[in-house]
């Protein structure tokens, strides 16, 4: 029995919606050509099997269909999208060198004052290029590496590791949009941790998208040795266009044995965005990746961290929240290999749809014949905030193991009269009280964020939330 | 509509007049479930309705307080001066009234401290209160009430026993402090101690915030130790009787039989289906 009817206005993002023009920037033309792939990589002046590297990722592009199962994608017309936007300055290693407009926008976005509280180090990225990289001293002496990709690209030391591990976890053949990617990758971070090295702080890379009709395609490899220790974070955004905007990052991650790498995403896209982003991880021995993941904002997302657990006794958790409002389709989820004996997975996810939104859950359970005496554990809570929405769950399992254990299990609901009303008779208002019923729902996932990015979890519900009620 | 049905004194004490439901007819799912229903509470007075199960008891205190479940169909709800039949839920708080939930709901993931913080926000007295005086003084109440304090750091209801979600709800009374606080049947299933635990929280609501309180029960045993002022007693969705305290000791005594006859017979088909929906409340 529904006495009030919920409709949905354009909520307040301006907080994060905000752009700068393209003074000074340099965009090469639209479309994706063996070209325009050249000029790509001779402007960045990089070794020539990574040139190769692209020209074979394009080839196998230009092959291959795009993907026919999940949210359409008829609204990204490759021949208009930007594939590279360098922005008008050099990277920098202290924020006030930068230009006035780039500065301004992370200050905006809170990213120095976060540097300054609380992280290790910090890399910022604007449209296809890092204007920002800069880590802590005390990191540094502990021989922690963490650098703009392209740089340590450059660097002898570093280029044998990156040329053995690049693209080897998501091989361009994967899908299109990781051949896409391949192709036309610029910017992304690059962090190594030595064995045995614990960092206290988390490291943290930004994101930015600025430039209209432009696609962001950052590459991210972090190497956690054995026995060491690091938080990540990324966090990424986007002023709203009128024209697709495409993300097709790529993050790579390995996970030494007995090593512990987590990494925390909150990516707040515009809503014109295409997120097509690809995630992986392997763990070795004794390993544990832990994935924290919220998605809200995009126009249509494909998501799906990966977790190979490659060695005995590795673990993955995954512990992730999508916000599908309205004109968002947001096909999120994760999959998980058991590769060895004894690993273990547990995944968490929560989704909630609203106006019209469309949240689907999509995981996969792999147990290879290796995968004696391994369990994983699946459970996905969906949240509807009204009829117009939607929220699927599509589980997947293949298991070619016998003694393993997997369970999977799902709950669709919806915030009841009886919750309203009872909060509401404490002199809460019905906003606020299904605000605080939703942030309760998602509280497993900002738990696991530190305090500041719980807080931004929280204000961009309630940014979602806002307007909700007619 | 206020200014019509407006009473200044409640008729039987002569106290001002707080609350004053004004022939309420009241239908859920298209079903008449509460018919022609007054009451009137002074301020400051304790009044208790009493009545078989499935009287319309719980429905007549959800309406009070703005439950959307239910549609009045005819008469009006009058707070303290103004008509609040339209008023949404959360306005009716503010203006101070209150009901205890018989069955309390669970909020995972809310924790009792920020619901609490949420709730008092905003009112005279408590709504001020800085972060660390704000804890200290629920403390202080979850004290008076015997709960032990680890549960403000709890989600809301969530694995809570039946008597810690009525101790939370008395610890609510205490901090929000209404000008009129319905219960509802916030005796039932509670032990002896628990039940001393409510009385405790009665009295102390009566000594600090002076209110008026009108309790919803079937169960005599919560009044022996209260002062009060009227019995009302409600029969399929009717007022049927109402007195002083003595109509107790004979609710008590002879039950609740005496009264039916006084309940006009209901249509055989609205018995039939009134009943179930008021038990689910």
């Amino acid at each position: 029995m529904e006495k009030k009817r919920t409709q949905v206005d354009d909520i307040d993002r301006s907080l994060y919606d905000f752009a700068d023009d393209e003074a000074g920037a340099e965009r090469l033309d639209a479309g994706l050509t063996p070209g325009i792939v050249r000029e790509i990589s001779a402007k960045k002046d990089e070794p020539d099997w990574m040139l190769d590297f692209r020209l074979q990722a394009l080839d196998t592009y230009l092959h291959m269909a795009a993907p026919d199962w999940g949210p359409a994608l008829d609204g990204l017309d490759m021949d208009h999208i930007v594939t590279y936007v360098k922005p008008n300055t050099e990277q920098q290693s202290d924020w006030e060198s930068l230009p006035d407009d780039v500065k301004n926008t992370f200050d905006r976005l809170g990213i120095p004052q976060a540097e300054r509280a609380y992280l290790a180090g910090v890399g910022a990225q604007y449209d296809s290029e890092l204007v920002y990289h800069n880590m802590q001293d005390t990191a540094a002496k502990q021989g922690i590496v963490y650098s703009g990709i392209e740089e340590a690209l450059h660097d002898p030391q570093w280029e044998p590791l990156i040329r053995s591990k690049f693209m080897t976890l998501i091989p361009p053949t994967d899908h299109k949009f990781a051949a896409l990617h391949g192709a036309v990758w610029s910017g992304g971070s690059f962090v190594y941790v030595p064995a045995g090295v614990k960092l206290d702080f988390p490291l943290q890379s930004y994101f930015r998208l600025n430039a209209k009709g432009a696609g962001q395609f950052e590459h991210t490899l972090i190497i956690v040795e054995d026995d060491a220790d690091l938080h990540f974070i990324e966090g990424c955004s986007a002023p709203k266009y009128n024209v697709a905007n495409l993300h097709a990052g790529a993050v790579e991650l390995f996970v030494g044995k007995n090593a512990r790498l987590r990494y925390s995403t909150i990516e707040n896209w515009s809503k014109n965005m295409y997120n097509l982003n690809t995630k992986r991880a392997r763990v070795d021995e004794g390993g544990a990746v832990e994935w924290v993941s919220g998605s809200f904002g995009s126009h249509v997302g494909y998501l799906y961290p990966m977790s190979i657990l490659a060695g005995r006794k590795s673990t993955c958790t995954f512990t992730g929240i999508t916000f599908a409002g309205a004109g968002q389709n947001l096909d999120t989820g994760c999959k998980v290999v058991l590769a060895a004996p004894d690993t273990s997975a547990a995944v968490e996810t929560k989704s909630i749809s609203k106006g019209g939104g469309i949240s689907t859950f999509r995981s996969s359970v792999v147990a290879t014949e290796a995968a004696h005496g391994s369990a994983a554990s699946v459970s996905c809570q969906s949240l509807m905030l009204d009829n117009a929405s939607r929220s699927d769950t599509i589980p997947a399992m293949d298991i070619r193991c016998k003694n393993v254990d997997i369970g999977h299990e799902a709950t669709i609901g919806r915030i009841s009269d009886d919750t309203v009303f009872y909060l509401m008779s404490r002199g809460v208002s019905e906003e606020e009280a299904r605000t605080m019923v939703v942030n309760g729902f998602a509280e497993p996932v900002s738990k696991e964020l530190p305090l500041e990015y719980a807080v931004e979890m929280n204000n961009l519900i309630k940014l979602e939330m806002e307007g909700a009620i007619g | 509509m206020a200014d019509e049905h407006t009473i200044n004194q409640t008729p039987e004490t002569g106290a001002e007049t707080l609350l004053s439901v004004q022939n309420l007819t009241v239908s859920a799912d298209g079903k008449t479930i509460l018919h022609d229903v007054d009451l009137a509470v002074g301020a400051g007075e304790t009044h208790v309705i009493m009545g078989p199960n499935g009287a319309g008891k719980s429905t007549l205190g959800h309406v009070v307080m703005g439950d959307a479940a239910y549609d009045v169909e005819d008469g009006a709800v009058v707070f303290d001066g103004i008509d609040v039949t339209d008023l949404s839920p959360d306005k009716r708080s503010r203006a101070g009234l209150f009901l205890s939930f018989q069955a309390p709901v669970e909020i995972p993931g809310v924790p009792v401290s920020s619901f609490l913080r949420a709730a008092a926000a905003g009112r005279e007295g408590v709504g001020d209160l800085k972060g660390k005086q704000f804890r200290k003084h629920v403390r202080e109440l979850a004290g008076e009430l015997d709960m032990d304090p680890a549960y403000l750091d709890r989600e809301l209801g969530v694995g809570f026993s039946g008597g810690e979600k009525k101790k939370l709800e008395m610890l609510q009374l205490l901090l929000l402090r209404p000008k009129l606080a319905i219960l509802d049947e916030t005796d039932s299933g509670l032990d002896v101690d628990a039940l001393g635990v409510v009385s405790r929280g009665i009295d102390a609501y009566r000594r600090t915030a002076d209110g008026a309180l009108v309790i919803i029960t079937h169960n005599t045993r919560i009044l022996e130790h209260l002062d009060v002022d009227r019995v009302h007693v409600m029969v399929r969705g009717r007022m049927v009787a109402e007195g002083d305290a003595s109509l107790v000791a004979r609710i008590d005594e002879h039950g609740f039989e005496q009264f039916e006859q006084a309940a006009p017979d209901a249509a055989p088909d609205e018995r039939a289906e009134a009943a179930p929906v008021a038990a689910a409340c």
